[in-house]
This record gives C-alpha cells, sequence and structure tokens, in this order.
C-alpha cells in the first residue's frame, strides 16, 4: 500500500538521509522486517507508527548499524547501512526505548562519558553547556538513576545530541512522560529540526504523529503507509460516521459483525463507524433506529486510518 | 481448604518457572552429576604410580630387587634412569617427577658386609599429602624386595632391621606443612573465583540494564570495549595477588625462594586467562544470574581438577587430562614451584605453554562471540 507517487523518488540520492530498499530481518523463522523501502529525505521529522512489535525498534536498529540486516540494501546519511556502520554511528545519535544511560553514573559523569567516546574535543565546555541547557548545572552530581522519568529522557537527548549528529533516532522518546514534558521535548526535537537535523521519531501517540512532517506507518514488519498525515487519510479510502446520542452505548455490539462497518470505535462519547465501502456503510446506517442516535459522516482521523492499516495487515499476512 | 488450593497455585507457577529457566534447571541436574563423578571417579586421596627417577651408582641384582619392588608396590612408577644427580633435581624441580632414587656406589657390597648403607629418597614434598603414602610404604618395600636375595650367608642380614639405612628427604617442604601447600594455590583459587565472576557479571549488567545497546550505538570497536573492560579487572587481580602473597610470607610464614619475575609472569598469563574466560561467559550470559551458574559450572571442576584439593597425580588419566585444560592446574604448579622449588623459567615452560594457548582460544571465542551488533 506504499504509495509510489509519494516516495521520494525525484530527489536526488544527496538529498536523502535515509534510502534504503527491501530492508528485511529475521529473527529465527520470524519474519519481524519485512521488504521496507524507506526514502526520506534530510532535515525533515519523520515519524515511524505501528503497532507493538512491528518492527520499529529492529528498524531503526538497523539502520543505524546495530543490526545487520538479513537482506536489503541502503544508505544512512550518505554511508552504506552495511559496510560503514561505523561512520553511521559516528554521525547518529541513537535514543533507545528504555534509558540506557549509566544509571550509576551522575549526571556530568554520563555527559564526560559520551563526550570522551565520541572524541569530543572541549568536552568539558560541552558538557558544562549541556548542563546549562538542560538546567541540570545544579544536579550534575545526581546519580542519573535517581532522576523521574521525564529528566531521564531529557538528559537522555541531551546525551546522544551531544557529539552535534546530523541525524536523530529516537525509540518511543515519550513513552510513560507526562503531557507537559511530552510537549517541552517535542519542542526541542523542531528546535534541533530548524538546525538541519533529520529526525526519525517513533511513537504510539497519534498526536505526536501530527507534529510530523511525514509519517512511515509499519505493520507485522511490512511498510503499509509512508506520507503527510492528509495524504495516508486521504489515501485510505476509508469513510467514517460519527454517531452521537444516548442510544451510542448499545450501538457497538449491534454494529459489530455486520456488513460495511469494518471498524468501530469510541472516541469519548461517539462512536466511528468505519469502512472501505461508502455504500454499504451508508445501507447499515439508513437501516438504524436514528430516534436517539444522531448520525454524521466525517473525515476518519489518522486513528481511525492505522486500525483499518493494521487489520488490512493481519489480513493480508493470514491471506499469505 | 483454600489455603491448599493457592499453595498449589504458586507451587504450579514455580515448576513451570523452574523447567523454563533451562541454566538453574541444567545445574541441579548437572551439579550432582560432576559432584559424583570428580568424587566417585576422579579424586583419589591415596594417589599411587607416581613418577619416579632413578639414579644408580651401583647396580646388582639387590639393586634391581628393589627397584621391581619399588614398581611392584604400584606406589612408584620408574620412568627411567637420571644421567647425573643434577638431572635428577631438575626433574624435581620442574615437577616431572615425584621421586628421585639413588643407590650410591658400593651400595652391594656395603649390604652384603652387613653395614646398613644409605639409599636415598628424594621426595617433592611440595604438596605433603601427594607423597606421604608413598614414602610410609618405602622401608616395608625395600626390606621385602630385598629378602630373597639376602640367602644363606647373608640370611642374618634379614634379623637387621632394615638392612639399609633409608634416607628420605622431603625436598621442598621438609616439614610437611600443609599451608605450604594450600596458601600458594588459595591464590589461584581466588583469583579463578573473583576474576571470572566480576568479568562475567560486569559484562552481563550491562546487557541487562541496556547500556550495552547504547555502548554499541557509539562507535567504540569491540576490542576497545573489551580492553577498557578488562583491564581495572587485572588491577583488582593484581591487588588480590599482593594480599595472598604477603599474607603467605608475613602470616603463615611460607617461603619464597624463586624469582619474583616469574611469579609475576605467571600471574599475569593467569589473570588474562581468567579475564578472557568470564568475556566469554558474558557473551554468552543472558543474566547476571546465568553468568554466575556459569563461573560456579567452570569454578567446580577446575577446583577439584587442578590439584589444589587433591593431588593431582592420584587422579586416573582422564581426570589428568581434563585438569591440563584448566589454567589453575598450570597456575599452581608455577606458584608452588616457584615459591617452594625456586624452579626457573625452563623447568616452567611446560605450564607456561598450556596456559598462552588457553588464552588465545578464549579470547578468540570471545572475541567470536562479541559483536558490535544486537545480532
Amino acid at each position: 500500500m506504499a504509495d509510489p507517487d509519494l516516495a521520494q523518488k525525484d530527489l536526488a540520492p544527496k538529498d536523502l538521509a535515509i534510502d534504503v530498499r527491501g530492508l528485511t530481518k529475521r529473527f529465527g523463522k520470524l519474519t519481524v522486517v519485512d521488504q521496507v523501502d524507506i526514502q526520506m529525505p534530510r532535515g525533515q521529522v519523520w515519524g515511524f507508527l505501528g503497532p507493538n512489535g512491528s518492527g520499529k525498534t529492529t528498524t531503526i536498529r538497523m539502520l543505524c548499524g546495530l543490526l545487520k540486516p538479513d537482506a536489503g540494501e541502503g544508505t544512512c546519511l550518505g554511508f552504506d547501512i552495511l559496510k560503514n556502520s561505523r561512520e553511521i554511528k559516528n554521525q547518529v545519535g541513537y535514543m533507545t526505548q528504555k534509558f540506557s544511560y549509566w544509571e550509576d553514573l551522575t549526571i556530568r559523569e554520563n555527559l564526560e562519558f559520551v563526550a570522551n567516546l565520541y572524541e569530543l574535543k572541549n568536552s568539558r565546555q560541552i558538557v558544562d553547556q549541556t548542563l546549562e541547557t538542560l538546567g541540570l548545572t545544579s544536579r550534575q552530581k545526581q546519580l542519573a538513576g535517581t532522576l523521574s522519568g521525564g529528566w531521564k529522557q531529557r538528559l537522555a537527548l541531551a546525551a546522544c545530541t551531544l557529539h552535534s549528529p546530523k541525524m536523530l533516532m529516537l525509540d518511543e522518546p515519550t513513552a510513560g512522560v507526562d503531557p507537559q514534558a511530552r510537549r517541552d521535548f517535542w519542542d526541542q526535537i523542531h528546535r534541533l529540526s530548524a538546525q538541519g537535523l533529520t529526525v526519525l521519531v517513533s511513537t504510539h501517540y497519534m498526536d505526536e504523529a501530527e507534529r510530523c512532517d511525514q509519517i512511515v506507518y509499519i505493520a507485522y514488519g511490512k511498510l503499509m503507509a509512508q506520507g503527510r498525515v492528509d495524504d495516508i487519510i486521504d489515501r485510505s479510502g476509508l469513510y467514517t460516521f460519527v454517531a452521537e446520542g444516548v442510544g451510542v452505548r448499545d450501538l457497538m455490539e449491534r454494529l459489530r459483525g455486520e456488513p460495511g462497518a469494518d471498524h468501530i470505535a469510541y472516541f469519548g462519547n461517539a462512536l466511528h463507524v468505519s469502512g472501505g465501502d461508502l455504500d454499504r456503510l451508508k445501507a447499515l446506517i439508513a437501516g438504524r433506529d436514528k430516534s436517539n442516535v444522531h448520525w454524521q459522516q466525517v473525515r476518519p482521523n489518522l486513528e481511525d486510518v492505522f486500525i483499518h492499516l493494521m487489520t488490512s495487515a493481519v489480513d493480508n499476512s493470514v491471506g499469505v | 481448604m483454600s489455603w491448599l488450593h493457592r499453595i498449589l497455585a504458586i507451587l504450579t507457577k514455580e515448576f513451570i518457572q523452574m523447567r523454563r529457566d533451562r541454566m538453574t534447571f541444567g545445574m541441579m541436574i548437572m551439579v550432582p552429576v560432576i559432584q559424583l563423578t570428580l568424587f566417585g571417579f576422579a579424586i583419589n586421596s591415596d594417589p599411587r604410580h607416581l613418577p619416579t627417577l632413578l639414579y644408580l651408582e651401583d647396580n646388582s641384582s639387590a639393586v634391581r630387587s628393589i627397584v621391581s619392588g619399588l614398581s611392584n608396590s604400584s606406589y612408584f612408577d620408574i620412568k627411567g634412569q637420571a644421567s647425573s644427580a643434577e638431572a635428577g633435581t631438575r626433574a624435581l624441580q620442574s615437577g616431572d617427577v615425584a621421586f628421585v632414587v639413588t643407590v650410591p656406589a658400593g651400595f652391594t657390597r656395603a649390604l652384603l658386609r652387613g653395614d646398613k648403607p644409605d639409599l636415598l629418597i628424594e621426595a617433592d614434598a611440595s604438596d605433603p599429602s601427594a607423597a606421604s603414602n608413598a614414602i610410609g610404604m618405602i622401608d616395608q618395600t625395600v626390606q621385602s624386595a630385598l629378602r630373597p636375595e639376602l640367602k644363606g650367608e647373608w640370611a642374618p642380614l634379614n634379623q637387621t632391621d632394615p638392612p639399609v639405612n633409608i634416607v628420605v628427604h622431603r625436598m621442598y617442604n621438609p616439614e610437611g606443612i600443609s599451608q605450604y601447600n594450600i596458601v600458594p594455590g588459595l591464590l589461584g583459587v581466588i583469583l579463578t573465583m573473583t576474576m571470572i565472576m566480576i568479568t562475567s557479571i560486569a559484562m552481563t549488567r550491562e546487557t541487562e540494564r541496556g547500556n550495552m545497546e547504547n555502548l554499541l550505538a557509539m562507535p567504540a570497536r569491540p576490542w576497545e570495549v573489551m580492553v577498557g573492560k578488562i583491564t581495572p579487572y587485572v588491577g583488582v587481580g593484581l591487588i588480590q595477588t599482593g594480599i595472598v602473597l604477603l599474607a603467605a610470607y608475613y602470616v603463615f610464614h611460607v617461603p619464597f625462594i624463586g624469582s619474583p619475575w616469574i611469579m609475576a609472569l605467571g600471574v599475569g598469563l593467569f589473570i588474562i586467562a581468567n579475564l578472557a574466560v568470564g568475556f566469554t561467559f558474558s557473551t554468552i550470559a543472558r543474566s547476571q544470574m546465568q553468568a554466575m551458574q556459569m563461573t560456579f559450572f567452570f569454578f567446580l571442576p577446575s577446583m577439584m581438577l587442578s590439584g589444589f584439593m587433591f593431588p593431582f597425580r592420584g587422579m586416573p588419566d582422564w581426570a589428568q587430562a581434563i585438569g591440563q585444560i584448566f589454567p589453575l592446574t598450570h597456575f599452581l604448579r608455577i606458584v608452588r614451584s616457584v615459591m617452594l622449588k625456586g624452579s626457573d623459567l625452563t623447568a616452567m615452560w611446560p605450564n607456561i605453554w598450556p596456559m598462552l594457548i588457553f588464552i588465545v582460544v578464549a579470547m578468540t571465542v570471545a572475541m567470536m562471540r562479541y559483536r558490535s551488533t544486537l545480532d
């Protein structure tokens, strides 16, 4: 379903931060990432979405040289992902899903370690400056393990940008972080992007997906969609009706399994009923009692589309 | 009976987890098997067939009877004749033989004259328990070997008890002090335990906490990580060595007559060998718990088969062959020889090259297992 129209075909390879084709990774018999193509221009912020276990982390790890792909080829920042993993590591900042800095080192010691490993000149100044920017100068001697989730995440971001990478890969950086910290975090992402950094960030949050220039949706190891949020919604071929009113609570069970209603989900106290076939969906709704339910066609939101993509991915994989 | 249901629920869960944790399960089965095998078949506190060298300045049927008597006692395995007295001492010093039997010139004549000539037995007593039973058997063995020889006119000599004067030199540890043997050996045991355990745990801790993924995402090469992580523990090992040696010298009064340089070489090689094992384990173990268990798996046989707890020569050939693999076996010989016997580098070479081979193999395995990717 990855639409070729929107792949950056007309871009020269040098303008692409990531340019991979047929990326595949198997663990035993399980194909975790299956023939994934990504062409991502430099300087953009891309969201990487997909259900749990869909291969997001594995893809990111392959892109930054932590895992060897079983098949596929391509470049990251112009370096061959199979051969030049050291060069890639030097220019990419990778933030792991789980906090992976040393909890038994202080904030300062962690930053100094990273700075020294990248052989940064003036590492002392850089660390001082970073602590200042983070607002952690007064707490620099605190052990990293004693920081709260939000602070750990800020420290991790600071540490993985310490060596001024050209690209950031963030693996679910905002999981378990409060909304205020998430907002601050995204402000920072866009600040970094404005400085020319390319950012690939995996997330489960739809509001975060909408903050990205483009998104990549991957399910069960397969690339399902790639492009701008609006385009993905437009191209989904999905029609959504919203039902509101007192009768909505009973509606879900009754609509489930009816022809035409592919996906039904609550959003607040309204029910989203979506399907790929407009006529059948209309017919289904027309036959309903409208005395205590108000129906209205709306533009599907990203979540409707993702649920749809995910279900069709299941159908596809079962079909195979 | 609801308490029974709850206990049963917990019991069931415990069994399921026990079955899943293959390593622990394997250990519960393997440890008794290993111990039964080692204690049941390998370990023998009454070592026989100890290699013995002869230095004969006199050869007669009486001397031949003594030699075959020693051989028949099953305690002494005659390995041949020494070309000189010095050659005998060297063989003893390098640990090639456990005994040197010297028959001085004029022995037979003096024997037949009833002069009770000296029969010199030099024993490597650096491990007192290994030599003691054999030494205890000598008087009786020699006497009964000579009995058929002393017939007719010499029959009365059989009454004298015994007809020869057996002089036993307990070399390197004349008083048979067991601390002389145990304390230097302890150094090897302590280093094995801590070096392997500390390194394997230090490495798996990073994997367990997710630090490793981060470290690998940064531009450090595998060997750089390996050297950087192992070096501090070399320091720890040296401090341990210092403590044990000081205690050996000042507290237990163990002599140190050999070269500190050969000692340093032995300690260095041994520490590296153990660290390489620890590093290899850390690339296999998935948790700190597993690293501990693997350390134990290595430590147990290496302590029992190295000659630390039981005399090496008391073990059957297959157990000795396994024992030869462990660096501890060779390290123990080096430490004891250098401290008690003052052995030189040439004498120690047979114990140095096996450690070198061990290091090369363990390092290769470690480097092959350790990758700069997460695969």
